[in-house]
Formats: C-alpha cells, structure tokens, sequence
C-alpha cells in the first residue's frame, strides 16, 4: 500500500516541490475551477483570499494555540508537512509532542487517537485519505461513535477524524471513493463536508471543539482553490454550527441540494441555466452531513417545486437516495416534478480520462439534467 | 535467560502442571498451580496490617528479554483476606449471571470468567484507582475490581435502568473508574488502551494502562499495530494476553504460530505469569508498573489462566476440550481453593474464618443481585431511547425514528446535564 501512495501523483508532485502553489496549475488543468470561486479578489476592505488548504491549516492552528488538549496524529502530518501539506508548518510551531508522524497503520493509530480522546484529549486524527480509513473504520465506528451511548453517556469521545475524501483526479477505483453515506448513516456521529474556505474554517473548528466524533470529508480538488474570507471568517472564534445549510445562491425555480467538490459545479451548472434558459436555480450548501438541515431542503422546495440532488458518491443507497427520500416525506406536496439526482456513476473509478468524466457529475449533466427536470 | 540463572533450589512441591506437552523440559514451563506461594507459618504476624513476605514459586513466571520480577511479594493479612474476598464475589456474581441467563432473564451475550478470578483481583491489588484498565468483552469481574458494583452489574446485564451503562451497554460495555470498559470487537481494545497511555503519557501523569486480550485477539493485526507504536513512542502501557487456552472453541495451538504469547512484543520484554495464582499476578503487574513508571516503555504479559465455562453461555464447552481436562483444571489449578489452602496453611486465617469470609461474600453478593432484579427496566421512551448518542447539549435537533412520527426532537425534552465522564481517573 506504501508504493500505491508513493505513486500517487499528488504525492509525487509534492515530494518533488514542497510549495502548494506549484500544485495549483496542475488542477486546474484536470479540473474545471468554478468561475464563482475564481472571481473577485478582496474588493471590499477586510475580505481577504485564501485557500482551502490554508483554511485548514489555520484552524488547526488556532484550535492548537487555544487548548493544549488538541494535538494532530497521522501519516505525514510533520516532518513531511503533510501529504497535502495541510498541516504545513504546525510542527514548526507546536513541536513533536503535539504533531505527531504515525506509522502506516490506519486501524492502529485511529485506535490509539480514540483511546486519547477517551482519557480527555482532544486528538485531529487525520488519514492521508479516506480511502485508507477503510482500514480503521471499525474504530471510528464501533469504538468512537458507539462509547457514549453504550456507556450510558458517561464516556465521551471528543475526536476529530480528517482527511480528503471522494472524487480525485487519475487515481482509479481505490483512491477515488466518496464515504459520506457510509459515515452519515451512523448515529453518535457527526459528519461535515466544507466546500469554501470559510466552510473549512468554520466546520473544522467546530469540529474540534465538538465533544462528540466528528468525520471531516474533505476534497483533495478544492485544496488548492482560493476563496473569499470575511472579516469574521478571520478571526480565531470563528465557527460554523452544524446542522445548518447555507444557501450559497437563491434562486426560485429549482433547488440543488449538493455538498463538497459538487457545490462548486452546480453553482457553475447554475450560472448555466440562467444564460442557457433564464432558469433561477437556488444551490444549497450542506455543509453537514449528519445532522443534515432537512428544514432548509424543505423550505426551499416549498418555493421552487422542484429538487435535484447533487452528489459524486455511488448511486445505490447514497447522500442523493436519502435526500430524495427526505423530500418526499417533509416536501412531497409542494413538489411539482419528482426530485432526481445526480451521482457518481455505479462503477469503481476508472483510470483512463475519458472514462473517469464518465464516472462523475459534470457541469454539464447537471445543466442538461436540470433542463430536462425542469422541462425547459 | 536470568530466570533460569537464579532459579530457587527448592522445588514446589505441590507442582501439578496440567499443561506439560510432552517432550518438553518441566523446568521451562510456567506452572498453573494455584497454590504454588510460600509462607513461613511462624513468620506470619498476629497483626492483620503487619506486612510479612511470601515467596512466590520458581515456576511463576517466565521471561522474554526481561529479567524477572522479585520472586518474594510483601503482604499483610488483610489483604490476603480481601483477595480471598474478592475472588469469591466475582465467581458468585458470575455464578448469579449463569443462572440468571438460565433463567432467561439476560439477553444475547454473557461471557463469564469463572475460573479467571485471580487475574482481575490480583490486577486490581497491584494498581491503583488512578491507573487505567481495558479489556475484552469477558469484563464482569474487572468491572466489579474497578469500583462497580455487584448490583450495578447484574442490573446491567438484566437491562436494567439502575445498570452500570443504564441499561445501554449490557454484558460487554461497562466503564467505571479507571476502567476504559469491555470492548466487543475482537482485538480492537489494544490500541485504544495504548491510546489511553499515550493521553497520560501527554498529559505527564505517572500513571500505568493495563490492555488486555485473549489468547484469540492476540493474533489481530492491530495487536502487533499497538505493539509497534507503544515501544515506538515509549508509552507506559502493559499489555496483557489472558491466555485461557481457548479462542472460543479454537485451541491456542490450532491459531496461534508461536503460543508464547509473551514472546509477541518481538521487541518488547515479556512475561508469562501463573495466572492461577492471584500473588503471582500482584507481583507481575507491581513490577510491570515500576517499570513503566521509570519510563522503560511497554511490556507484553501472558497470564496463564482458564476459562471453566464455554466461551459464552451458548457453548457447553465440551466439544473442543474434554471433560477431565475441565475437571482436573477445577479440582487441582483453581485459584479460590489454591489461596484457601494457603491461608490455612500459612495460619492467615482459621477454618471458621475462611468460612465467615465465604458467607458475607456470598450473602453480599445475593443481597445485591436480589436488588437488581427488583430494579426497573428503563422506561421505553423516545427520550431514554435517545439520551446519550451525543454529549448532552450538543445533540443534533432531532434524531429519526422508525417513522417521521416517532423523530424525537432533542429541543422538546429536558435532557439534563452532561454527565461526569467517570473513567478518567
């Protein structure tokens, strides 16, 4: 498994320059950047840029500098700086004890971080990708989610479990899933996925402080991305609660509800449908995944009369099957078409270009499937 | 090995090893014998607090890269009495549990340690509260040394409100000072004990973790992950493989390519302990603690122990080992009778004594059981339903019933306060 990381192209273009902006030219040439994410440097005073990446970082070294119990554990995370260079420059600042480099062994060192979480610290356990942490999920699950509640609610297990999650770009089937439906079915969990910088910022910290587990699913793409900071989103009590939706566009005449990397293609698609067919289509942000904000599904499906759900996990049983599935037992009378998705296609990830566009939403799909939803 | 080197002169003479193979040298072997200490009768003190030493047997232990613990434990009478006493109240209340089960009063799983007595009480006389245990899903006893109670326990396996989890966790999910709970997935309690350690490591607190785990789990990949990182990181942890011969049904030699477990750690010393004999474990761990405090790193302990019943109380127990093997385990190697006969041999105790020692615990024990079956089973409610799948305060909204009626909103109930998370000693 060491050599498949190893070879990894993400990897190696890091092992060979350290810097991440190096990286950037690279994704932007496999990956369509969303023009909303591109536009607009700091106009106004106060806002400033920054990158997913470096959003992370920072709210981790804020939660750091804040709370001695918080320390980071996992594949890479030091000396390396990190194999997305996420937690760049943290060993520098907070030293060995607190940074820590784990062996390769998933179901290992995510057993010894839920084990410091039950004694009272505050551990980031982070898995160079999600895709490893099939390795460890019986302890995420069985000894992280299940403890409090089997002890009667008196052990807690305040964890962080992060890492990048879902679709990248050339890396075939083992390296490509998306496990956000595997974690949200899980009570005692709670699952975030941020698309902005803001939104890893916020959910992160939250995350943290949380004294519940919580599964961050980050997306290796949006890493590199720039986005707009507020002025409170640059502070260090900055938090976003979970369980709350952020509409990132109105609209009133669809609703796409969607999450992570495919916030950014729908608010593309959206643009799209606009220009292509005078469509208002509001996107909705989840941000969480469990708990999931039904109430803002159903509020917007209550103007627009029609939903679409946006995911690139697999199809059967998905983030998609369950928002459908929400719609229609809180939303079903206002509906005026029956609510569709969008998903990953039901096939591990292939390798070959072609195949692997095949295999994810496109901009698009999502603005020929809208179009069809809508009968426009 | 310096085991060997100063050996004693003197052989047990109540040696019986029921688990000498053939063709291997007795004197490797480390022995069952329950009764296997040594006293002198006139060195015992009248006083019950007056410490007096006790020579434990050459065959105690035996030693992977280690040198062994001191052959002589230092005890009083009073302590002998309450491991006699401690050792009786967790077979009464796993004989409770037994017919309890029998009675179909307990549901699904009960796992009991019958005849594995002297390695929880001899654990719990070498550590204390401030130090940290976790095990397997055979927890009754451990959960009994670490502070629950009798009546806390049996409520819990009868899934009762007044339980040690509240009814929540039954037979292998119990906490209590100290102790970090049974564990159900085979294995997967290794690391988080090293966890544990880690946390106290980090926290600079002189605290020793005891992970233990059966000679089945021991071959678990993320046992060796534990080890790896434990003597990677110098962690103060003593992992402890309660050999009981018996994965289930699987004998240790039909799973395990080396059955010296304590020869596992590879890199990390290791100790094989008469686990019959509940002195011997005291020493074993007193020392294993010593050595953790003076920050050696970790240790890989084998207690050589066995389980009287089946691996659960759906298995006889007969049909991967024979009767006899059961019955000579019972009638010479048991450690209640082994200690019994040296405190009457040593003078500790007189017959009436022993016997007054026997029926308190016995009727302590009753007494409790008897309350737990009078206590009520948790009202069936949305709000007891949910309570507790997150930390009070930060639950989502609303959790999801069967049906979108039966969702239970979080907001409409007072749900209370946080509780105090009590094995964090």
């Amino acid at each position: 498994m060491a050599t498949s990381r190893l070879f990894r192209p993400a990897s190696r273009l890091l092992l060979a320059s350290r810097s991440a902006p190096a990286l950037r030219p690279v994704f932007r040439a496999t990956v369509a950047v969303p023009s909303i994410a591109r536009r607009g440097y700091a106009e106004a005073s106060g806002i400033k840029e920054m990158t997913v990446r470096d959003a992370l970082n920072e709210a981790m070294a804020e939660e750091m500098e804040q709370n001695e119990k918080v320390f980071v554990l996992g594949e890479e995370v030091a000396q390396y700086n990190g194999a997305y260079k996420v937690t760049k420059g943290l060993l520098d600042r907070f030293g060995d004890k607190r940074v820590i480099d784990s062996p390769i062994t998933e179901s290992g060192f995510c057993g010894l971080t839920v084990g410091a979480a039950l004694a009272g610290l505050h551990p980031v356990c982070e898995f160079m990708t999600f895709n490893f942490a099939m390795q460890a999920i019986d302890q995420i699950i069985n000894s992280a989610a299940k403890t409090h509640y089997m002890s009667g609610g008196i052990q807690p297990c305040n964890i962080t479990f992060r890492g990048p999650n879902g679709f990248a770009a050339g890396v075939a089937a083992q390296h490509s899933q998306d496990y956000t439906a595997w974690y949200g079915s899980i009570p005692g969990l709670k699952v975030v996925a941020p698309y902005s910088s803001e939104d890893a910022k916020g959910l992160l910290k939250a995350a943290i402080r949380d004294p519940n587990p919580v599964v961050v699913l980050e997306n290796e793409l949006l890493y590199g991305l720039p986005f707009q900071m507020s002025e409170a989103a640059q502070k260090d009590d900055f938090v976003i609660p979970f369980g709350k939706a952020k509409i990132e566009r109105p609209g009133k005449d669809l609703t796409i509800v969607t999450l992570s990397r495919c916030v950014g293609q729908s608010l593309v698609a959206a643009e799209e449908l606009k220009k292509r067919y005078g469509v208002e289509a509001e996107v909705i942000n989840l941000r969480s995944i469990k708990p999931l904000d039904v109430e803002a599904i159903v509020n917007s499906v209550k103007k627009t009369g029609h939903m679409l759900a946006v995911e690139s996990g697999f199809p059967s049983f998905g983030v998609g099957s369950e928002i459908i599935a929400l719609t229609c037992e809180y939303a079903f009378d206002y509906l005026d078409a029956p609510p569709a998705r969008v998903t990953g296609a039901e096939v591990p990830t292939p390798y070959a270009q072609k195949l692997e566009e095949m295999s994810f939403p496109t901009e698009e799909l999502i603005v020929q499937y809208a179009a069809k939803l809508l009968r426009v | 090995m310096l085991s060997r080197a100063i050996r004693r002169s003197f052989a047990s003479p109540l040696r019986r090893n029921a688990f000498v193979p053939a063709g291997r040298p007795a004197f490797r072997m480390v022995t069952t014998d329950a009764a296997s200490s040594h006293a002198d009768k006139e060195a015992v003190p009248k006083e019950d607090d007056k410490p007096f030493e006790v020579r434990l047997s050459d065959e105690s232990f035996e030693t992977y890269e280690l040198d062994p613990p001191p052959y002589t434990l230092s005890t009083t009478k009073a302590e002998l009495k309450q491991m006699y006493y401690d050792m009786v109240a967790v077979r009464r209340m796993e004989m409770a549990a037994d017919r309890l089960y029998k009675e179909k009063k307990i549901r699904g799983f009960c796992h009991l340690s019958t005849g594995q007595e002297a390695v929880a009480v001899g654990i719990e006389h070498a550590i204390e509260k401030t130090d940290h245990l976790i095990t397997a899903y055979r927890c009754h006893g451990f959960a009994l040394m670490r502070g629950g109670t009798v009546k806390s326990i049996i409520g819990e396996l009868l899934g009762r409100r007044g339980g040690i989890a509240y009814g929540k966790g039954g037979s292998m999910h119990m906490f209590a000072p100290g102790f970090y709970g049974g564990n159900g997935i085979v294995g997967a309690q290794v690391p988080v004990g090293a966890g544990i350690a880690f946390a106290m490591k980090y926290n600079q607190k002189d605290a020793v973790t005891l992970a233990l785990y059966g000679d089945g789990a021991s071959n678990q990949g993320q046992v060796f992950e534990a080890f790896n990182m434990a003597k990677l990181w110098n962690l103060p942890v003593v992992f402890g493989c309660e050999n009981n011969k018996y994965g289930m049904g699987t004998a240790a030699s039909r799973s395990s390519a080396l059955t010296d477990y304590y020869k596992r750690g590879q890199y990390i010393p290791g100790l094989k302990i008469n686990g019959m004999d509940v002195l011997a474990v005291k020493a074993a761990v007193q020392y294993g603690k010593e050595w953790c405090r003076e920050g050696k790193g970790p240790l890989v302990y084998e207690y050589v122990t066995y389980r009287y019943g089946g691996h659960s109380m759906s298995d006889p127990g007969t049909t991967y080992r024979t009767r006899e093997e059961i019955q000579r385990m019972r009638s010479t190697n048991d450690p209640i009778a082994g200690l019994k006969q040296k405190l009457l041999d040593w003078g500790v105790v007189s017959e009436e004594e022993l016997k007054a020692i026997d029926k308190e615990a016995r009727s302590n024990v009753d007494a409790e059981v008897a309350e737990a079956e009078e206590m009520p089973i948790p009202d069936p409610t949305g709000k007891v339903l949910f309570e507790d799948i997150y930390v009070r305060g930060s639950e989502p909204e609303f959790m999801r019933g069967r049906i979108p009626e039966e969702n239970f909103y979080y907001t409409e109930a007072d749900m209370g306060n946080e509780q105090t998370p009590i094995a964090r000693t």
